[in-house]
């Protein structure tokens, strides 16, 4: 019987494991919730790529900033829900973060990696993009990546968020998110978010979007699902 | 009378760990600095930094002295540990030579003077107190200094290698297609405090703000000035291509004699109408 279980549990580790970082934990619960925000957000900006005729072309109509990426209902896109305090040991994570430059954009505008998880930089334009992250912790450094050259191998050895940039198109602009634990979730385009396998306990969650900053709370989980919302008070500027 | 003998001894061991411990302790604290054999003195290049460039660069070092404010280019703010000539790749501290070099020369085009009037030791005393504005000289280690290869002869095909590497890197995105730092990133550029920033024009320039000779040309874009928009092209260009962009950019001077230039002023009087612009494909797409 206590075999099969664990027999069972493997079984759904290892189908898991292609969309987590880490391995399933036994016994491990579920934080799910939504993040949204009050008040009024400041309006995104349609961006001007007219510098780089390309990438114009293949955003019609243009697309907008995404410093608040709101959805119906007032959710929040693109959203960092993590554990901060309170985690009882993460795996270090091994699967490589790929990051796209694609159409002078950003792809994914926030990702999120642990601390010395692989991240790899690609450039899929037929334009040159220089890749800037510009940490305050971590080194700082600004690299060239002409079209066809290969992925930026690189990683980050200090927790932080780091703002990303290219000189080249000012209006690109993304998040890499650098935790020291693998109990993150990213809000999708519905403000929800899902953390899995977490053991049960007390944690403190901190919920970090690019413009209105962060939040904590606790939760508990007991073996089975926990829910966390996230509310920020947006303001227009 | 054995227990004092006891106390006696482990006083005297106690006063010997605490003899062998200071010079460690002090070395863990030292940033120093060495530079040609000099090391330098933290408390000396305090008084130092407090006659000659607290002025600009501040108490704190953070760039923010009585006269920053009339200063454009800003000082540097040593806080951030940030500097952009370096011999060092992209993201690593510079060594003490960097840092000895760039007081030494001064930087061209802005309001921070040569300070070799200065003694050797009194430059490599700064370069040891500019290093206690950041933790991150405790923490990391200065970059290993990139190797730069014998320079190849200036030939005409060199100089048309860099060319097509110029167009093909998009250099002329800022710097612009001749050179005149107008290319069409060029206006949006800002450093990393958010002040805007101009690209180099390689007409009007005939020294680089890290120097003048084409080794310094080839260290500017193989580790890249950190903290401006100017990237290192390491990853993307071999030794040779980078001899051969430093070849073409000495054409793009007018007022630098060079081999380069001479070469491609021959190679443009015998191809008229044949040299196809720079940004040409680009434009067209």
């Amino acid at each position: 019987m206590r075999t099969k279980f664990f027999i069972l549990l493997a079984v759904f580790g290892l189908a898991s494991s292609a969309m987590l970082v880490t391995a399933a934990r036994p016994a491990g619960g579920t934080i799910t919730g939504k993040v949204t925000f009050t008040g009024t957000p400041p309006k995104m900006k349609p961006i001007d790529m007219s510098k780089e005729p390309y990438c114009q072309k293949l955003h019609n109509p243009p697309i907008k900033t995404q410093d608040v990426e709101a959805g119906p209902g007032d959710t929040l896109e693109d959203a960092v829900v993590f554990i901060s305090a309170g985690d009882q040991g993460s795996s270090s994570a091994s699967t490589p973060v790929r990051y796209d430059q694609k159409g002078c954009q950003y792809i994914p505008h926030v990702a999120v990696m642990m601390v010395d998880q692989p991240l790899q930089i690609y450039n899929d334009d037929p334009n040159a993009h220089n890749i800037h992250p510009l940490p305050k912790v971590n080194a700082e450094w600004n690299k060239s990546q002409p079209p066809g050259a290969p992925p930026i191998d690189t990683k980050w050895d200090k927790p932080e968020f780091i703002s990303v940039k290219c000189n080249i198109h000012p209006w690109m602009h993304g998040y890499f998110v650098v935790l020291k634990t693998s109990h993150y979730g990213v809000t999708g385009a519905d403000g929800t978010f899902t953390i899995k396998d977490v053991p049960p306990g007390k944690y403190t969650l901190t919920a970090w979007q690019e413009h209105m900053g962060t939040q904590t709370q606790e939760v508990t989980v007991s073996g089975g699902a926990a829910t966390a919302n996230f509310t920020f008070k947006a303001m227009p500027y | 009378m054995a227990l004092s003998k006891k106390i006696t001894r482990s006083l005297m061991f106690a006063a010997f760990g605490v003899a062998l411990a200071t010079p460690f302790a002090a070395r863990g604290q030292d940033t120093g600095a060495h530079v040609n054999g000099l090391t330098g003195n933290v408390e000396a290049g305090k008084q130092d930094y407090r006659r000659w460039c607290v002025g600009c660069h501040g108490k704190e070092g953070n760039g923010e002295g009585e006269n920053a404010p009339y200063v454009d280019p800003r000082p540097r703010d040593f806080t951030e540990a940030l500097f952009r000539w370096r011999s060092t790749p992209t993201g690593t501290l510079p060594t003490d030579q960097d840092l000895y070099d760039t007081i030494t020369r001064g930087v061209v085009d802005t309001l921070m003077p040569t300070w070799r009037p200065l003694t050797p030791q009194t430059r490599v005393d700064l370069v040891a107190y500019i290093k206690t504005f950041s933790p991150k000289w405790q923490t990391q280690k200065a970059g290993t200094p990139i190797t730069i290869p014998p320079e190849p002869p200036q030939t005409i095909d060199s100089v048309l290698h860099g060319r097509q590497l110029f167009d093909q890197m998009q250099c002329w995105k800022c710097h612009g297609p001749e050179g005149r730092g107008d290319g069409p990133s060029a206006i949006t550029l800002t450093d990393d405090k958010g002040e805007p920033i101009r690209p180099y024009n390689f007409h009007d320039g005939t020294r680089f703000r890290c120097g003048e000779t084409n080794q310094d040309l080839y260290k500017i874009f193989m580790t890249g000035l950190d903290g401006s928009p100017m990237p290192s092209f390491a990853d993307s260009l071999k030794p040779q291509d980078a001899w051969d962009l430093v070849h073409f950019l000495r054409t793009l001077q007018p007022y630098v004699q060079s081999e380069s230039r001479t070469v491609w002023l021959d190679y443009v009087k015998t191809h008229q109408g044949q040299i196809k612009p720079i940004g040409a494909e680009s434009a067209g797409q």
